[in-house]
């Protein structure tokens, strides 16, 4: 699905944050990826989202060089990874209906074909009622949820998320956790970069840990 | 709260909470407040009134040039100067007769006494006795549009025929009245032009500031696989509304003035100074071409922004694919 073949990742004219990145991503498979801060977790995750291009070294995504990528090509490759933003990036002049059904919408689906699916999903993770109100009066956590709701309305073959569990409490976190496994159960790979080792306990999976640029895998 | 984790979209239970599955009205997904359309509105009203203003002045100006040129073309005048020994009269009448055997000529009037003294009192004074002046006699020849006589031959058998004879077709005053005219057409293009690249430059720098203060908005959409032409699409329609209003409000604006002035002309009616305008610019009313060229305006400024904000949003949203520095931390 994902391949890194000996990534490197430099800004400017200073040292590389990423180095020799070399892995795989595997259809349907579960990863934690951790590190300390600033171990460049998110730089990761911004090439595994095309939105950074490496300094060197090969990404394939989907089967696709990145670097042979036309931009006209980027948002049907976008539109098969979600993405779960440490700081939401939900829309505050939209309520989180619109929200979450932004990505269906930008595809030009009629709003009557998606409405029980937002509805639906906005309901499982537990913001039923605040489907029309507007993110800024919302909590941290409250937030967050309709932020993954988004990621997830439209089955995405690779989810990725930044600290999702960053802004939630622990049984709200323990059950966004299953959301991802049951998520990654039905087949979507699913990529976690987290500090939260109690999340990481609670699940026993690949752990890919960044420590000064350099990713260790352990699986 | 439910612990059962299911993805959602497997099997629907029976939804108890169906009041939540009525149809809502989306939002705008650029927010209308977030573009300073007020200002842009009111700029874009302001030049389309003036381009309407400047067009009608070329189709006025266009529309009286040709008028003038088949007025003067229309008629040409046979000047018979006194000369000793013969008789001026009997010139005149030669004048007359071989203007009217003329093919192409349709009628020959000889300018009469108190017609001289009309025209020349403004520089002679009242009270003129032309007995004593050597004052040349006119002929005015009205022509045919459609089938002129041989200028040419008939100035030759004047002069040939008739003492003191000659012939003015007008034709130097005609080339210098449509230099004139064509140079103010020209000009007035010239004007238009210039107002047309304003507007573009206006609409690309509200455009920019409106992509700014949206940039959030555009990076979601960029994360959420929105295609370029959608969000250039979202910014574009916006523009077009914002144009259309502006450029309706000018260009109404601008036939409001058109109609004012020629009701002025008309209700001033024999007011020296409104003779005066309509002596160069007829009723100062605009043909129907002109009206129906401002409304063609109205429509292509509204055309205009659109196409200038989608381009505008398409060139930022290149340069943006692939050097995005969207997600921090």
């Amino acid at each position: 699905m994902i391949r890194f073949d000996n990534v490197g990742v430099r800004y400017g004219i200073g040292e590389e944050v990423l180095q020799d990145l070399t892995f795989r991503l595997e259809p349907g498979s579960f990863q934690f990826l951790t590190g300390q801060s600033g171990a460049g977790k998110t730089s990761l995750l911004r090439l595994l989202f095309l939105s950074l291009q490496p300094t060197r070294g090969l990404i394939e995504v989907f089967g696709r060089d990145s670097s042979a990528l036309e931009p006209g090509e980027l948002p049907a490759v976008r539109r098969r990874i979600g993405i779960v933003f440490q700081d939401f990036r939900l829309l505050d002049h939209l309520t989180l209906y619109e929200n979450v059904a932004l990505p269906l919408r930008v595809r030009g689906q009629e709003e009557r074909t998606y409405r029980r699916d937002v509805i639906d999903l906005l309901k499982w993770v537990g913001l039923k009622d605040c489907i029309d109100a507007h993110p800024s009066i919302l909590s941290g956590g409250e937030q967050q949820r309709a932020a993954v709701a988004r990621a997830l309305i439209d089955q995405p073959e690779l989810l990725l998320a930044d600290e999702p569990t960053g802004n939630l409490d622990p049984v709200l976190a323990r059950r966004l956790l299953r959301l991802f496994i049951e998520l990654n159960r039905s087949g979507t790979s699913v990529v976690i970069a987290t500090h939260d080792h109690t999340l990481m306990e609670q699940f026993d999976a690949r752990r890919m840990i960044l420590d000064q640029g350099h990713l260790h895998i352990h699986e | 709260m439910s612990d059962t984790a299911d993805v959602p979209g497997a099997d629907q239970p029976v939804d108890p909470d169906m009041h939540l599955m009525r149809e809502r009205k989306l939002a705008p997904i650029v927010p209308t407040a977030s573009i300073a359309s007020s200002a842009l509105t009111l700029v874009i009203a302001i030049m389309t009134y003036l381009a309407s203003l400047t067009l009608g002045a070329v189709t006025i100006i266009g529309d009286t040039a040709r008028g003038w040129q088949s007025d003067i073309a229309r008629e040409i005048t046979i000047q018979v100067r006194p000369v000793e020994g013969v008789d001026l009269a009997q010139s005149v009448l030669e004048a007359s007769r071989i203007a009217e055997g003329f093919e192409g000529v349709t009628g020959v009037t000889v300018i009469g006494e108190e017609v001289m003294k009309d025209l020349l009192e403004p520089w002679l004074g009242s009270g003129l006795d032309l007995e004593e002046l050597p004052v040349p006699q006119l002929l005015t020849v009205a022509i045919d549009d459609d089938d002129p006589p041989d200028l040419e031959t008939l100035r030759r058998k004047l002069i040939e025929n008739v003492a003191g004879a000659s012939m003015d077709d007008h034709r130097a005053w005609l080339d210098r009245l449509v230099a004139m005219a064509q140079t103010t057409v020209v000009a007035g293009f010239l004007i238009f032009l210039l107002m047309m690249a304003s507007t573009v430059l206006t609409v690309i720098f509200a455009t920019r500031g409106a992509m700014s203060g949206n940039a959030h908005i555009i990076e979601v959409l960029h994360f959420v696989g929105a295609e370029r032409r959608f969000i250039a699409g979202e910014f574009q329609h916006h523009f077009m509304m914002l144009g259309l209003r502006g450029s309706a409000a000018g260009g109404v604006l601008a036939l409001l003035t058109f109609v004012v002035f020629a009701i002025w002309i008309w209700w001033r009616g024999n007011d020296p100074s409104a003779e005066q305008a309509a002596t160069f610019f007829g009723s100062f009313s605009m043909s129907l071409t002109g009206y129906i060229g401002t409304i063609l305006l109205i429509f292509a400024i509204a055309a205009l922004t659109a196409v200038t904000s989608r381009f505008t949003v398409l060139r930022f949203l290149g340069t943006l694919d692939r050097n995005s520095d969207e997600i921090e931390g």
